[in-house]
């Protein structure tokens, strides 16, 4: 039986393992963590059908249960070589793996918002990032920095993305409808909060954000402002103090909030540049490069080498799992051209 | 105290704590649809009063959803309640009603 390795237990490498295992490969799945889908382990509901992560969570790992994956979890692979026929994979303890193909999915991590201090993260109690806010949803216990109800809350988007300052001048497309999914749930568990997102372009690319944005505004009553918060500053009862620019009509605003929430944007994960760098596939920003973003979109150039999910860019969880499945297809593809 | 020809000025920046959202609820309550605003400005670009003048439904409109009405009643004359901008409104958004419950807002306020 032909062998696959595949990097990375998220919903990309979870979807490619359960395919190729269904066409007779034999899979090696390697996982850092000890379990599998630590992101979206995170999360509380899904856009936009608000569908809970728990089941989907449980869904995927299903999907592993098949005789012919094997799961080397708290493996970190940190280099993987070709040998001329097939490739080695060597992990943080030098244990050595071969297998004929390898599928790189190393996925994704979330921006250092302390990066951006003028924002405060860190330095003052009010001001949470958004995996801290899914949190809280998913606990339902959504309180400021002193463990009391938020009267008032503001979302900021494009925190680490399409900012030059922080070298990341690509936009993380998932953060604009995470705020609007997080301000929807915000509201269904605190009805009497006010919330405002701003925003400098809201990209509802995918089916069914535009109306999630819709409903946003005309059911649950959130207010969207046109512009980006240049700094937040603590008041003397400890809430924070926000400044922007009404974009929109041209008139600088100051408000002051119990919790600002910094939406922050995707990078490369430590695992995707690693391998990257290791291999010579890695491209702008840290994220593994591919031939061509059109028809070869798992094919990173090198032999029996693919990538998928968001280690190539930032990627919605539905577009990981299609990823995930079509990097499945190119590799079955590249096995049977195999001797 | 001498007097040294200095004084505190009030800063320009508007301030969203103190602004009273309440009046935009109540309007907001009275044409629904002015909630689904996104502010694209085909209201403003096809208005026949902002051709000839500086009258701006669009920046108007937004004013008084920010809680700012200075000099609002006497910009608002100015529409002629025409109902273009009730036509090419993407959202559906009701303007002519919008204009009418401003102005009926304002002139309540004042008494």
């Amino acid at each position: 039986m032909k062998k696959t390795a595949i990097i990375g237990a998220g919903p990309a490498g979870i979807e490619a393992a359960s395919v190729l295992a269904g066409s007779g490969v034999e899979v090696l799945l390697f996982e850092k963590s000890e379990t599998p889908l630590s992101n979206l382990k995170d999360k509380a509901f899904l856009f936009p059908d608000f569908s809970a992560a728990s089941d989907m969570v449980s869904e995927l790992e299903d999907k592993l249960l098949k005789d012919n994956i094997t799961r080397c979890f708290g493996t970190e692979i940190v280099e993987i070589k070709w040998k001329g026929t097939e490739w080695q994979l060597v992990s943080g303890k030098s244990e050595a793996w071969y297998a004929d193909s390898v599928l790189i999915a190393t996925g994704y991590s979330t921006f250092d918002a302390r990066r951006k201090e003028e924002l405060g993260y860190g330095i003052y109690k009010g001001v949470v990032t958004s995996l801290e806010m899914e949190k809280m949803i998913r606990e339902g216990n959504i309180v400021n920095g002193h463990g009391d109800m938020p009267k008032r809350i503001a979302f900021l988007q494009c925190v680490g993305s399409r900012d030059e300052k922080s070298g990341n001048h690509y936009c993380s497309k998932v953060c604009c409808v995470t705020a609007v999914k997080q301000a929807i749930e915000v509201r269904k568990q605190l009805p009497r909060t006010d919330l405002t997102v701003f925003y400098m372009d809201l990209r509802m690319w995918g089916q069914g954000f535009e109306e999630m944005y819709r409903t946003a505004q005309e059911k649950y009553g959130i207010d969207f402002i046109r512009g980006r918060i240049s700094e937040a500053a603590a008041t003397f009862d400890d809430r924070v103090q926000i400044k922007t620019e009404d974009t929109l009509l041209g008139m600088p605003l100051r408000t002051t909030v119990d919790l600002l929430v910094l939406m922050v944007g995707m990078e490369a994960s430590a695992g995707t540049r690693t391998l990257g760098a290791s291999c010579g596939i890695g491209g702008e920003y840290g994220f593994i490069k591919t031939i061509s973003p059109h028809l070869y979109d798992n094919d990173t150039g090198k032999p029996g080498l693919f990538a998928a999910g968001t280690c190539k860019r930032p990627l919605s969880i539905w577009d990981s799992i299609n990823d995930g499945r079509s990097a499945a297809i190119a590799i079955k593809d590249y096995l049977d051209t195999l001797p | 105290m001498p007097e040294f020809g200095f004084s505190i000025k009030k800063p320009r920046s508007e301030n969203l704590d103190v602004t009273a959202k309440a009046k935009y609820e109540e309007l907001a309550r009275r044409v629904p649809s002015f909630k689904r605003c996104f502010q694209c400005g085909c209201c403003s670009a096809t208005c026949s009063a902002r051709q000839f003048t500086d009258y701006n439904i669009r920046r108007l409109h937004t004013m008084f959803r920010r809680g700012n009405t200075e000099g609002l009643a006497e910009e608002l004359r100015k529409c002629m309640l025409c109902g273009k901008c009730v036509l090419v409104c993407p959202r559906g958004v009701n303007l002519r009603q919008l204009i009418i419950n401003m102005r009926k807002m304002l002139e309540e306020e004042k008494k």
